[in-house]
């Protein structure tokens, strides 16, 4: 295959290669010690893709079971089967997936900085990530937990006898990890950005990045709270959420959904500047509409915290109360039918290159725009009291989180790949995984609309024989999107070794990050980069 | 429309013309931005001779206008769902009301003549049929797909939710809050008949006592009676015809008698104490089951005020003080 085929820009070899960040201190000390924003990026990457795979397993182990009306496994498995994919794939991949990883990495580098505000703090923020992980595993381990990753009361502090102490604790502890990476990234982007790099020059992943730092300082000390009124209930019997001790099951659904609402903003917000940076490269294009791509990433983050009724139109709530949650939920759509408008914009007049980071940048918008139409859907009440909590709701949010997150992950992963590790994958492989998981994906999870249109409720262990051919074809969706997640591991390991190394700036893009090496230095520059407009695609690249 | 999913109450294709007009609307917002970016993609890929002049213009006006049209037509789309949604929460006046009771992992369900049946509901086609709906233990949801209706039930305070079936036949019904081990086995049927096949099964299913019956009779075995029975010496507030009156609190607020208020004045007595009495009654928590409460509910439900009775509970005492 030819350089142009790839999509990769022939260039001058680079002046005498600086030594990397890999270099300097090799031991495991040297990382597991280390102060260096990208070492710890690389922490983290292992780390979340460890509990991928976990949550993947018991993604596996749930499909598994339902393609039989009477369930493969025993019935409290498959409970706890659910639960620990929710949990882990919430709050263990997820959530941190692109900010401690790529938005670790990138952050300093986009805006000129040597490093984030507090290293310390961020390599503390790691320990917490891995310390809160070690409590579910341990959990798991114990013999798992039944609760479904919302911990709903009063089942999960007076009914179930199972870990739910332990998996509580490793959310609380995590959720700290959560705070601290947040007001790292907040206070980086107000003080450290080099002279010149204002805000209306910040690329859009720095926006998005930012955004969520906000709503992530705002809305986890919700979370510590109310998991920690769980846990005094479970443990002392403090009546807080159970009636027969004088609580009020609903209050803890107002203050899970208070937190957990703004959570789903925090997986997708970072995915959408991701998308940004992705799509206007490929089209070597600016951005089209970049200010209303800011501010409609503020507004999201902002009106996303006033929506959490919609998630208890049916769980007795008044019904004037639904109403205006209803009306909110429809508002906060609106900033996020701008950015589809705009990323479709942005391909008009461009010189599209069709290479793995693209397809996966282009199978983000579409499979949001599918998830987030049909999130339409539900915030009308009349219509969420005939679909919520059945497989309709389940799929809205795979769409959104996974087709939606996970797939803008993998797109950033492939983007920023050879700049981490200074080398090259196989561009033909990268693209069949891209297309494989966009058929994949569908395949799973398409399916579960009218699994859910015909009523199928979810969390169900066993379910009415009608619904089994659904129930197959989305198991089979199953492992094609298990082969398009496990074929990227397996050839960017390859390229770690084989790959061809690779320029500076090997996609041709414009963000400060290439220009300077791949990999980069342990002080990320060398010389000073120039700040210019954002996507400056009208101007040749330095 | 309804190949997939029977429309069998008077609620469902009105719920059916909302959400197959949201899943057209959807499905051509769909279909035309897959179809521009298929198109650009084509287009303007690289290396095509294209016309790329202006290619980094940016728009304002194109930017608002595509802010306020999906604007315009989500508050469109949202006006119509209040109305479904209200219509959707106010059960027809005269509806029959059935008592469920959820409990880990079964539906119990009482009808008023006092058959009782477990995790299936008999129904008669055409009449308004009202649950009202509580838990034993944890939070469940009663759902019936055919019906396009949905309710959490919960622990300690009652919900309710309507339907008038239009087809006989069965229709599943499901737990959709999860609730434990086996959620998955709290299914079961709505049997709509025809009024004649109806009333026949109520015949065969004769119930010793109807549910004001059975209430009746705990108000007595309970020592409910002794204190708020006519002969009773206790100063205790006289509770025939309470339903649906307005009740003077000792705080100086009201309330109107419902299911709510009354259940929670057996369980929590010193919550809301009526105006001029005090608060000397006990708990009835963990003494009664909620099957039990709902008896008792039904029972105060059918008592009428007798003749000495003052229009509202502690009015009267109130004024008395003063």
């Amino acid at each position: 295959m030819s350089a142009i085929d790839a999509g990769i820009v022939p260039q001058p070899k680079p002046e005498s290669a600086a030594p990397s960040f890999y270099s300097g201190d090799q031991s495991l000390r040297g990382w597991l010690f280390t102060r260096d924003h990208k070492r710890i990026a690389i922490l983290y990457t292992l780390s979340i893709t460890l509990f991928f795979g976990l949550g993947g397993a018991a993604a596996a182990m749930i499909r598994y079971d339902l393609i039989v009306p009477s369930g493969e496994l025993a019935t409290e498995v498959y409970n706890k089967a659910f639960t620990f994919h929710g949990v882990v794939m919430v709050w263990f991949f997820l959530l941190p997936s692109i900010p401690v990883t790529l938005g670790n990495f990138l952050l300093p580098i986009m805006i000129g900085a040597r490093d984030l505000a507090f290293p310390r703090i961020n390599l503390f923020s790691w320990y917490l990530f891995v310390g809160g992980g070690a409590f579910v595993v341990a959990a798991l381990w114990a013999g798992g937990v039944d609760t479904g990753w919302t911990f709903y009361t009063p089942y999960s502090t007076m009914f179930s006898n199972t870990n739910v102490y332990l998996a509580i604790i490793g959310v609380f502890v995590t959720g700290f990890s959560t705070i601290f990476t947040g007001l790292n990234f907040i206070v980086t982007t107000h003080t450290m950005r080099m002279p010149g790099m204002t805000w209306m020059r910040l690329p859009l992943f720095v926006w998005g990045l930012y955004a969520v730092s906000v709503v992530m300082v705002l809305a986890t000390p919700v979370l510590a709270m109310t998991l920690a009124l769980v846990g005094l209930e479970r443990v002392v019997g403090v009546g807080v959420f159970d009636p027969a001790l004088g609580g009020d099951p609903l209050l803890f659904q107002h203050l899970f959904w208070f937190y957990s609402h703004p959570a789903v903003y925090m997986m997708i917000l970072p995915a959408m500047g991701l998308a940004s940076e992705v799509i206007s490269c490929f089209t070597s294009r600016r951005v089209f509409g970049y200010k209303f791509m800011t501010y409609s990433m503020l507004a999201i983050a902002v009106i996303g915290f006033m929506v959490w009724g919609h998630h208890m139109f049916v769980s007795g709530m008044s019904v004037y109360a639904a109403m205006v949650f209803s009306l909110l939920s429809f508002l906060v759509a609106v900033p996020s039918a701008i950015k589809i408008f705009n990323w479709t914009a942005t391909l008009r007049k461009g010189d599209i290159r069709f290479t793995a980071p693209m397809l996966y940048a282009l199978g983000f918008v579409g499979l949001f725009l599918l998830g987030g139409l049909t999130g339409l859907i539900l915030a009308a009440p009349a219509l969420d009291e005939f679909l919520h909590d059945t497989y309709f709701v389940i799929a809205h949010f795979h769409y959104v989180m996974v087709g939606g997150s996970v797939m803008a992950y993998l797109g950033g992963i492939h983007f920023w790949w050879p700049k981490v590790t200074g080398r090259l994958y196989s561009e033909r492989l990268a693209k069949f995984a891209a297309v494989l998981m966009f058929v994949g994906f569908n395949v799973t999870f398409f399916p579960q609309y009218l699994l859910g249109y015909e009523g199928m409720p979810r969390r169900y262990h066993s379910y009415l024989p009608k619904f089994q051919e659904l129930n197959i074809i989305s198991t089979g969706g199953a492992v094609l999107l298990a082969i398009s997640y496990a074929l990227p591991v397996l050839y960017l390991l390859w390229s770690l070794r084989y790959g061809k190394r690779s320029p500076p700036n090997p996609w041709d893009a414009r963000g400060l990050e290439w220009q300077t090496s791949s990999p980069p230095p342990k002080e990320n520059f060398l010389h000073p980069p120039v700040p210019r407009e954002a996507y400056a695609y009208d101007e040749p690249a330095l | 429309m309804s190949a997939l999913l029977p429309d069998a109450s008077t609620m469902a294709p009105r719920v059916d013309v909302l959400f197959w007009y949201m899943i057209g609307l959807c499905g051509f917002v769909a279909v035309g931005i897959f179809a521009t970016m298929i198109y650009f993609a084509l287009k303007y890929r690289a290396g095509s001779k294209a016309d790329r002049t202006g290619k980094h213009k940016q728009s304002i006006g194109v930017e608002v206008t595509w802010t306020l049209v999906p604007f315009g037509m989500f508050i469109a789309v949202f006006i119509w769902s209040l109305f479904v949604f209200a219509r959707l929460h106010s059960p027809p006046a005269g509806a029959q009301t059935v008592y469920l009771v959820a409990k880990q992992w079964m539906w119990k369900i009482q009808h008023a003549g006092g058959q009782r049946e477990i995790n299936a509901l008999h129904v008669p086609l055409g009449e308004p049929i009202r649950l009202v709906m509580i838990s034993q233990d944890v939070i469940h949801s009663f759902s019936v797909p055919a019906f396009r209706v949905k309710q959490d039930v919960l622990p300690g305070t009652y919900t309710d939710l309507w339907f008038t079936p239009t087809e006989t036949g069965r229709y599943s019904f499901y737990c959709d809050q999860y609730c434990g081990l086996d959620h998955s086995r709290m299914i079961g049927d709505v049997v709509v008949m025809a009024p004649a096949d109806y009333a026949r099964w109520l015949a065969k299913n004769p119930a010793p006592e109807n549910v004001a019956a059975r209430g009746a009779a705990l108000f007595r075995s309970r020592g409910c009676s002794g204190c708020h029975g006519a002969n009773a010496s206790v100063h205790a507030p006289d509770l025939d015809g309470l339903y649906g009156r307005t009740v003077h609190l000792a705080d100086g607020s009201t309330v109107i008698a419902d299911d709510r208020y009354i259940h929670d004045s057996i369980l929590l007595p010193d919550k809301q104490v009526v105006a001029g009495f005090a608060p000397i009654m006990p708990s009835f928590e963990g003494q009664l089951s909620e099957e039990e409460i709902l008896e008792l509910v039904a029972y105060i439900k059918s008592t009428t005020a007798t003749a000495h009775q003052p229009p509202s509970v502690g009015s009267e005492s109130t004024h008395e003080r003063h």
